[in-house]
């Protein structure tokens, strides 16, 4: 085993791998239980989706996808917020229509700029061996702005999602700190998108923080928790992966999800 | 200086009126009960009163200052709100979210904010539970808990938005017998909306009857020609011993 373990940190790919994987922990971890508790979570899985569009626009036009990624989710988290705010749509109508034409923008564009198929393949299921040392620094860059921003805003996030309406009757800016959120929301899941790829973002964004709430008290030690499951989730899903040779996204999912009904079955 | 002054107030909402030529004056003692039919405007005045919706025409001052710049001498507590019963946070910190207005923004509280809370938890009888979970109050307790985040700032008027619905007739007993307490011993103005004229009748000093426009004349009485053009139907209204009166809706 100990022989196992030397051998996985060998590798740059993996110790890269595993870096990315732990800052994206401490990411989930925080945005994941506002998330939880604000009751976005269709939200944050249509921000995802909708990411795809401005993936494969990325590639189209030969740029960074991932900057066209982030700009798209933010678009589309800010579009959610004012259509069901000013059209007769409602949210989640609002939410599968974006998520649907992003991801159909997505496969569209991809195909029309050829020849990446693997990549295609990498967004959408994730493929964190193939994280580069610039991934790490953005991620762990991106996480530190979260954490500063909630930490300052910490008493005005818990006043929203405890009770809005409250919030708004005493003066919070209630609209723009769920703006605010959103944008966060779509941050995290672009670089989630690295990791677990699209289609499985929102499970690494909501279950850690689902167990962590099972057994924890209080907001702090929620989030604690829920760091500290997807840290483990990450590293043990990583190592089984690449000792079985199976898809490392996949894996982490499903090392998470176990421990998730485990933890349901236990604490009824 | 009045607590309240509202003079020739309108809101129109997609051109018809949802609140029509308001009058009404509130003193530093009063306790006011407003009653009224669903869809009549009640919410609407006392988010005129917080200053949340501008009216179209007329005049409101709260202390003679303009609603927003009044609000941090005002507590407010919505209607029952559905918040999620398995929300992880204490008792002290949700009467702690009281103190907002008067923090502000990016700061955080200090051990004055938190002293506050539980003087506040105190006036409700509540500061045994300061350390347990909100969701783990009955809902009578979390009323009074509500109640104490709307005192943490000290205000000198409190708006209540139906404060009972959903707590059992004991605690309703309870309940009132706090804010009457709130209103005499530490000289609080409330200004309570609710549907239930049979309980409030006995603990209030004045009563409005509110739709659209308001019906109201200074004191406890209401005649039976007010309640019938706020409610629109005709209304039984029994007169059972002195010195209240119980007034019954016909469905």
């Amino acid at each position: 085993m100990i022989e196992l373990q030397l051998d996985f940190f060998q590798y740059d790919f993996m110790r890269t791998a595993l870096a990315a994987g732990l800052a994206a922990s401490v990411l989930c971890g925080i945005i994941g239980i506002y998330v939880i508790l604000n009751k976005i979570v269709f939200i944050s899985d249509g921000i995802a989706h909708a990411a795809f569009g401005g993936i494969g626009l990325g590639y189209f036009l030969g740029f960074d996808p991932l900057v066209f990624g982030i700009g798209s989710a933010i678009l589309t988290a800010l579009g959610i917020g004012v259509i069901s705010h000013r059209a007769r749509v409602s949210e989640d109508t609002a939410i599968g229509v974006f998520m649907a034409t992003g991801m159909a923008l997505g496969v569209m564009l991809l195909t029309l700029s050829r020849g990446y198929a693997r990549d295609l393949y990498g967004y959408l299921f994730g493929n964190i061996l193939a994280v580069t040392g610039s991934d790490v620094l953005m991620i762990s860059i991106l996480t530190t702005i979260i954490l500063v921003l909630v930490f300052l805003l910490y008493k005005e996030f818990l006043i929203m999602s405890f009770d809005p309406i409250y919030g708004e009757a005493i003066g919070l800016p209630v609209q723009g700190l769920r703006l605010l959120l959103l944008t966060m929301v779509a941050f995290s899941v672009v670089v989630l998108i690295k990791i677990v790829g699209i289609i499985m973002v929102i499970a690494l964004l909501t279950i850690p923080g689902a167990i962590s709430r099972q057994h924890m008290k209080g907001l702090p030690a929620i989030m604690a928790g829920s760091i500290f499951l997807g840290a483990v989730f990450v590293t043990i899903g990583l190592l089984i992966s690449y000792m079985l040779d199976v898809p490392s996204g996949a894996t982490i999912i499903l090392t998470a999800a176990l421990v998730f009904f485990l933890s349901t079955i236990a604490s009824r | 200086m009045t607590t309240v002054s509202i003079k020739g107030l309108w809101v129109c909402r997609a051109e018809h009126a949802v609140l029509e030529d308001i009058n009404l004056e509130l003193e530093p003692s009063d306790f006011l009960g407003l009653i009224g039919p669903n869809g009549g405007g009640k919410s609407t005045l006392l988010k005129v009163m917080l200053g949340l919706i501008k009216p179209d025409r007329g005049e409101i001052r709260i202390f003679g200052l303009t609603p927003e710049a009044a609000r941090g001498r005002v507590g407010y507590m919505p209607q029952k709100t559905m918040f999620d019963q398995s929300f992880p946070v204490k008792v002290l910190d949700v009467v702690l979210m009281g103190r907002y207005s008067r923090t502000g923004l990016f700061h955080r509280y200090g051990p004055e904010d938190r002293a506050a809370a539980r003087r506040a938890l105190e006036a409700v009888k509540m500061d045994d539970r300061a350390e347990r979970e909100i969701g783990a109050l009955s809902g009578g307790e979390q009323q009074r808990v509500f109640v104490a985040r709307s005192l943490v700032s000290d205000p000198e008027l409190l708006l209540l938005d139906e404060p009972t619905a959903g707590v059992d007739s004991a605690q309703q007993t309870e309940f009132y017998d706090l804010l009457s307490h709130l209103n005499h011993d530490l000289g609080i103005a409330i200004v309570m909306v609710s549907h239930d004229v049979t309980a409030i009748s006995k603990y209030v000093s004045k009563i409005a009857c509110l739709n659209q426009r308001l019906y109201y004349h200074g004191s406890k009485e209401i005649t039976n020609d007010d309640i019938e053009k706020a409610y629109g139907c005709p209304v039984e209204m029994i007169a059972h011993g002195t010195p209240h009166r119980v007034l019954r809706e016909h469905d």
